[in-house]
Order: C-alpha cells, then sequence, then structure tokens
C-alpha cells in the first residue's frame, strides 16, 4: 500500500535529476572523471592569451592612477577565475568541494584589511618621527 | 551495504543539487566529497595550503610596499628589455607569462588524452608541459642575472626602497621553485604514462595504491595552481 506521502516523495526524487537540464552538458560523469569536449579547453585558452596582452597593454600604454588599478585587478580576476573553473574543472564539481576550496581564502581579505590599516599607521609614524633625523 | 570504499562511492547523479546539496554532502556520517577519489581531494587541499603561503607573501609584499617611506622601484623600467634601439617595458616577464598560459593549455590537453586513453599523445603533452615549464625557469634564471648584476641584492638595491630585492627574490624565488618542482613530477609521469602504467594500473612507488589517468588530472591541478600564481604575482609585484 503506497500512502500519498511515499508517492510526493517518490516523484520529487524522480524530478531531481531533471531539475538542471539547462546544465545537462555540464554534468558530472558518473565515475567522477572530468572528460569533457576540447572545444571548451581551446576557447579559454584563447581568451587568457587576449587577457594576458589586455593586461600587457596596461603597462605598455602607460596607464595610470585608478584606471591602471581597476584594469589590473579586472583582468587578473577573470584570468584566475577561467583557470580555476575550466582548467582545474570547479565548475564541474560538487558544491561540497567547491566552497571547501574556495571559502577559506576569502578569510585573506579580511587580513588585507587589517595590514593595509597598519601600514597606513606605520608609514605615518616614519615621516613623523624619522623625517626630521 | 554499499561499499564505502573511496573508489567506489561514486554516484552522485542522484543526491540534491546546488545548496540543498552542500549541506547534505557535508552533514552526518558520510563522506563530504562524494564523487571525488581522495587523492584529488588531497591535492585540492594542499593546493588550499599553498594558497595561503603565497597569500601572505602577497600580503608582506603590500605591507612593506605601503609602509614605506623611499619611492618603490618602477617595475615597468627594472625589468625592461632594450632591444635594438628601442626600449621594451617587461617584455621579459610578458613572454614568461605567454609561455607559463601556453604550459597549462598542454597539461588541460593531456589530462584530455588521458582519459581518451591515448597513451603516446599524454606522454607527449606532458613533455611539451615540461619543456614549457623549463623555459620559464630558464627566463626566470636570466632574470635574476641581469637583475643581480645591476646591483640588485635582498637587502638593497639602486633603484629605490631596500625592501624590492628581498620580496623580488622571496616570491618569484618560490614560484621558480615550484614551477621546478613540477616539471619533475611532469617528467616522471611523461616516464610513466609512456610505459604504459596507467593502462596496466601498476602500483606507484609511494601509495602503491593502482595508477590510473587520474593522476594525469592532479598533476594537471598542481600545474594549473602554479599558473594561477602567477597570475597574482604579474598582476600584484610586476603591473602595479
Amino acid at each position: 500500500m503506497v500512502d500519498s506521502n511515499d508517492s510526493h516523495r517518490i516523484k520529487i526524487i524522480k524530478t531531481i535529476p531533471h531539475q538542471n537540464d539547462e546544465y545537462s552538458a555540464t554534468e558530472i560523469p558518473a565515475d567522477g572523471h572530468q572528460a569533457h569536449p576540447l572545444k571548451v579547453y581551446f576557447v579559454v585558452w584563447g581568451w587568457l592569451f587576449i587577457l594576458s596582452a589586455c593586461s600587457y597593454a596596461i603597462d605598455f600604454m602607460g596607464v595610470q592612477g585608478y584606471l591602471r588599478w581597476t584594469l589590473i585587478l579586472f583582468f587578473m580576476l577573470v584570468k584566475a577565475g577561467l583557470i580555476v573553473a575550466i582548467f582545474m574543472h570547479i565548475i564541474w564539481e560538487r558544491l561540497s568541494l567547491t566552497y571547501a576550496i574556495l571559502l577559506p581564502p576569502m578569510a585573506v581579505l579580511v587580513f588585507v584589511a587589517i595590514m593595509a590599516i597598519e601600514s597606513n599607521y606605520t608609514v605615518l609614524t616614519r615621516f613623523i618621527f624619522f623625517d626630521g633625523g | 551495504m554499499t561499499d564505502a570504499s573511496p573508489a567506489k562511492v561514486t554516484a552522485s547523479e542522484n543526491r540534491p543539487k546546488g545548496l540543498t546539496g552542500l549541506i547534505e554532502d557535508w552533514s552526518s556520517d558520510q563522506r563530504a566529497f562524494k564523487n571525488v577519489s581522495w587523492r584529488k581531494a588531497m591535492m585540492w587541499i594542499f593546493l588550499l595550503s599553498d594558497t595561503f603561503i603565497f597569500s601572505i607573501f602577497l600580503l608582506s609584499y603590500m605591507t612593506a610596499r605601503m609602509s614605506t617611506k623611499v619611492g618603490w622601484p618602477n617595475a615597468s623600467e627594472v625589468f625592461s628589455l632594450h632591444i635594438g634601439h628601442t626600449n621594451f617595458p617587461l617584455l621579459l616577464i610578458a613572454i614568461m607569462t605567454f609561455v607559463l598560459i601556453s604550459s597549462s593549455g598542454t597539461m588541460v590537453l593531456a589530462v584530455n588524452y588521458g582519459y581518451r586513453k591515448n597513451r603516446k599523445l599524454t606522454a607527449i603533452m606532458l613533455l611539451v608541459t615540461a619543456l614549457l615549464g623549463a623555459t620559464f625557469v630558464g627566463m626566470q634564471a636570466f632574470e635574476w642575472t641581469k637583475l643581480i648584476s645591476e646591483g640588485v641584492r635582498p637587502w638593497g638595491n639602486p633603484m629605490g626602497a631596500p625592501q624590492f630585492g628581498g620580496i623580488f627574490f622571496m616570491i618569484t624565488g618560490f614560484h621558480g621553485t615550484h614551477v621546478s618542482i613540477g616539471v619533475i613530477f611532469l617528467l616522471v609521469m611523461a616516464v610513466k604514462v609512456w610505459r604504459g602504467d596507467y593502462d596496466k594500473q601498476s602500483k606507484g612507488y609511494f601509495t602503491s595504491r593502482k595508477g590510473e589517468y587520474e593522476c594525469v588530472e592532479i598533476m594537471g591541478l598542481y600545474w594549473h595552481f602554479v599558473d594561477l600564481v602567477w597570475v597574482f604575482i604579474f598582476a600584484f609585484f610586476y603591473l602595479w
């Protein structure tokens, strides 16, 4: 005898694999091996070349100031993202691995903020106490 | 009773995905990484620890550069190359960047051909990757020689803030060491692939686990990480 609760549950389990139909191209193979069509690698490879050329162009054309720093960070993050996502297969891994790897380094950003404040204080005291002497 | 040995727990398609999947995978007595072998998980965790090491290096560089009263040497000029009568800023560094990216590209090809059981092409791609890596280290040696001949030392230099030398040698030296170690392991792996160790599933030296083509993918994770670190060094040390 199937009660209504059970049949409901069965329906949910059946629908789960189809929830992500739009991602079916990036489905993880059953054996966990990361075998993907070569085309995606060549596209990413090409983009990494283009983005590196853009980074170099920033220096070659002598862009300065906030525009320079913004562009450097932008190209750096896109390149790093492409390498981690595609070359290191992170977008094809399950979230439990992705978060375990990508979340802890975020703590470094807090450290960066702390040290930036500290450095400003250090340089200020150096100007005050070392400039006269 | 299902076999819970790492190699056997692979069923991931029936588990919930997204945030629900994240919580389900981490809760209660079970493996957190459902479809990832022990080797791959350990390589990722090693890379995570290495991320912290390089983060701390770059962080100390930021602190030194922000807190010095003396002007920081202009990397664009320090690392420029004279060819003929023209001066190319950062030329060698740009070439090194392209060499390392190319080696990452050949590495993904090696991984892919490995899973297709194409023994020959996998070994060739691993050798090309190792060759590009060795080229990178060679160019770095040239760069070090050039800077040392110009008087850059870990304790001072003629161009500006004395911390420049120490930071430069430490960060690029540590990265170059990573590349060199990677080249050695790429060569070892190329030999193993060429001999067909992963087709015969021969046992490894240290672990006596069965060899599989997944080892090539894990080697690839390390290699791409080295490339990834260079992306950050290039941005923060050379371009900033």
